[in-house]
Parts: C-alpha cells; structure tokens; sequence
C-alpha cells in the first residue's frame, strides 16, 4: 500500500464514523454546529497524531502485556495538552465543547488506531495513517454538522440560509435529530457501498477493549448461538 | 433536601445520559440486544460511577484543587479509574463470586467507557459537593439503566420487523434510539415546574 492510498483509507474505505462505527459519541454530541463539529475533529486530530507517532516509536519499547495503560496514559496527556491549548486560545470553542473535549481520552478512534495499527507499523506510516483518520473523523463530523446545522437552525457556520432560517425543524438540533441523521447516513453508506462492508450488528468485535474483555459478554459469541 | 430530588430527576429523565448527553453510546447500541444483558451491563455501570465518583471527588478536592494540579483531571480521573475497575474486578472475583459472575464480564468493558469518566468530570464541573455528587451518580446510573432496558424492549420488537436491506441491522436501531430520545424531550421543564 502506498502513501497516498494508505491516507485516502481513513476517509472512504475505511471512515472512522461512518464504516467502522468508531467514537459514535463524540460524533452525535458535537455535530450540532458545523464550527463546534471542526473544533472537535481538529482536536481529535491533533491527539490522534501525536499519539500514533509516539506509541509508533515506542512499539519495542513498551512490554505487551501493559500496553493498553501505556496508551491511556499517553493518550491522556496529550488530551491533556491540547485542552490546556483550546482553554488559551479559543475559549469559546471549549464552551461549546465542553464535556466532550476531555472525554476525547476514551474516544475508540485514538485507542483503537493505537491497537491496530500504530503498533504494527513505522513512524511515518502511522502518522499518515492519523492523518487519514483524523481526516475522516473531521469531514464525517462535517458532514452530519451541515445536515443538522442546515435544517435545524437554517444556518451554516453562523452563516443564515434564506428561506431555511424562517423554517428551521428545531428537533434536527437536539438528541433525537442526532440518532437520526447518524442512522440515515449510515444507511446511505451502506447503499452505496452495496452492503459490502456493512456492518449488520454492532458488538464488541469492533471495539478495542474487545480483547481485554475476551469478548465475553456481548459480540461474536452471543452472536454465534 | 429537595436539591438532592431535583438533582436526581434531573439526572434520570431530563439530563439523561445516554438520550440525552450521548454518553456511553457504545454500551447502549452493542449490549442492548437481551434484557438480562442489559441489565447485566446498566448494574456494573451504576456500580463503577458510584465508586469513581467516591474516589475522583476525594481527590481532585483535597489533593489537586489545593495544590493548583486541576490540569491532571484528564490524567489522574482516568488511571485511577482504570486502576479501580481491575481492583473491584479482583476482590469479586476472590470473595463475592455469585457478584462477580453476574457482573464481572462487564466490568472490563467500562473502563474506556466515556459515561463513567463522563460523570466524575461533570460532578466537579458542577461544583457539587460530596453528597450531591454520589446523588447525581446515581442518578445519572439510573438514568443508563432505564434507558438501556427500555431500548431493549424496543429492539426485541425490531427482531420480527420487516425492515428495508439497507436499513437493517444498526441504521433502524438509531432511527429507534432517535424516537426513544424523542420520548424523553417530553420530560424537559417539568423539574423546574415541580418544584416552583
């Protein structure tokens, strides 16, 4: 694989949010607003970056067995970072962030790159691969920010939109319209890929932990029977 | 004494975690498929925030608040989080084994879940004090447990359901998480109403 195809992997074949089904939370909570939806992919980034380079480096370093606290200590400190960064240059980004800014430390993206792929493979492979990923996360946050920014509050980035602002369907903002449009586009996804890679259930195989926990208590085996 | 039942409501219905604040989603849409799963999973969740919130408020008050360290929240909530899962995780395992087989398989699983560091942030957000926050744990606890039971029920009527191919699986169960979120907007206001 290439770079460029090892980049353009993390934003269509391999999307975080929409194929692999990765960091839901951050994705329905942020995308209320197409600004607070690039704050939130630009920080997620920026950790993803720093954290697959760094784990990357020291994949001989750190013994198999303490990996996952290893990364979670990583992790936290460059959440750590970049929320002390946000709080001193764009405090109103970390408003309307809030909760979720720090809560990027138990994002499934990050650990989930940093399990399959940042320990596996070189420094600067693992930074493309951030970099994809990262990439991915931020235009599909984009994407469903535009659709509930759009309908429910007749704007975009703040800007009004004729006739939309006089009509704005509120719900589109709040939780409901959330759930919503995440499951009408993975729906499309799953059409326009023709069901190739869709995803039919949504277990613990997907989830990083899901080797820690043995996969005992939800996923493959209760699917199997 | 009203303030503890305006912060529990709050946490139950309107503030719900999962509906409403999207917080531990995960859980919510892989572990909602059986009742006694569900319940299984909401259990070890309202257990693990009761116990964090008993340890993070201790901490980020009389160890880190007076020795300007609040910028180590992120850092020290989530190890000592992780650390206490494996803990209580151990100690059943030895001396409560009917507990642990019950809970145990979950236990893991919310280490990395955001709903319980979630919690322990907001608490200090907040500012509650030690009883409003172990109130608002378990509120919020509640909360994931009647959210995660009521969506189950919903989601063994999908199983029989005659739903178009490229809808099913996870699109139909988010568009039914959606109209189950839609239920509880009907709670926003009554809090505040109720006690006026």
């Amino acid at each position: 694989m290439n770079k460029t195809q090892n980049f353009l992997k993390g934003i269509i074949k391999e999307n975080p949010v929409l194929v692999l089904i990765l960091g839901t939370c951050p994705t329905l909570a942020v995308s209320t607003s197409v600004s607070s939806a690039l704050g939130m992919g630009a920080a997620a980034t920026i950790v993803l970056l720093c954290s697959n380079i760094v784990i990357s480096a020291l994949r001989n370093v750190i013994p198999d067995k303490v990996r996952i606290p290893c990364y979670i200590v990583l992790i936290a400190g460059f959440v750590t970072m970049v929320q002390m960064l946000v709080k001193a240059f764009a405090p109103a980004l970390d408003e309307s962030l809030g909760i979720y800014l720090p809560l990027i430390v138990v994002n499934c993206i990050i650990l989930g790159r940093a399990e399959m792929y940042a320990n596996k493979n070189k420094v600067i492979d693992s930074a493309i691969d951030a970099l994809g990923m990262g990439a991915g996360f931020t235009l599909a946050l984009l994407l469903m920010a535009t659709i509930r920014e759009v309908l429910g509050s007749g704007t975009w980035m703040g800007i009004q939109i004729p006739v939309l602002a006089d009509n704005n369907i509120s719900i589109m903002t709040m939780a409901p319209g959330g759930f919503l449009v995440f499951g009408i586009l993975i729906a499309v996804v799953n059409k326009i890929s023709g069901g190739k890679n869709a995803k039919k259930s949504f277990g613990c195989a997907g989830c990083p932990s899901a080797e820690i926990c043995g996969k005992t208590s939800c996923g493959e085996k209760e699917e199997a029977k | 004494m009203t303030k503890f039942i305006i912060i529990m409501l709050s946490a139950v219905f309107i503030n719900n975690y999962v509906l409403s604040r999207f917080l531990g989603i995960c859980p919510f849409l892989g572990v909602s498929k059986k009742l006694n799963q569900a319940a299984g999973m909401s259990a070890a969740v309202i257990f693990v925030m009761l116990m964090a919130t008993a340890v993070t408020w201790p901490i980020q008050t009389f160890l880190l608040d007076p020795n300007n360290l609040g910028y180590l929240q992120t850092i020290v909530f989530i190890l000592v989080i992780a650390a206490l899962v494996q803990l209580v995780e151990i100690i059943l395992k030895r001396y409560v084994p009917s507990l642990h087989k019950s809970l145990g398989v979950y236990l893991p699983l919310i280490t990395t879940n955001c709903a319980v560091l979630g919690v322990t942030i907001l608490n200090i957000d907040e500012g509650y004090t030690f009883a409003e926050s172990m109130v608002n744990s378990l509120g919020s606890g509640l909360g994931f447990f009647l959210a995660m039971v009521m969506f189950s029920g919903v989601r063994s009527r999908l199983e029989g359901a005659d739903i178009p191919k490229v809808f099913q699986g996870l699109p139909v169960t988010l568009v039914a998480a959606s109209i189950t979120s839609l239920s509880f907007l009907g709670f926003s206001g009554v809090i505040e109403n109720l006690f006026a």
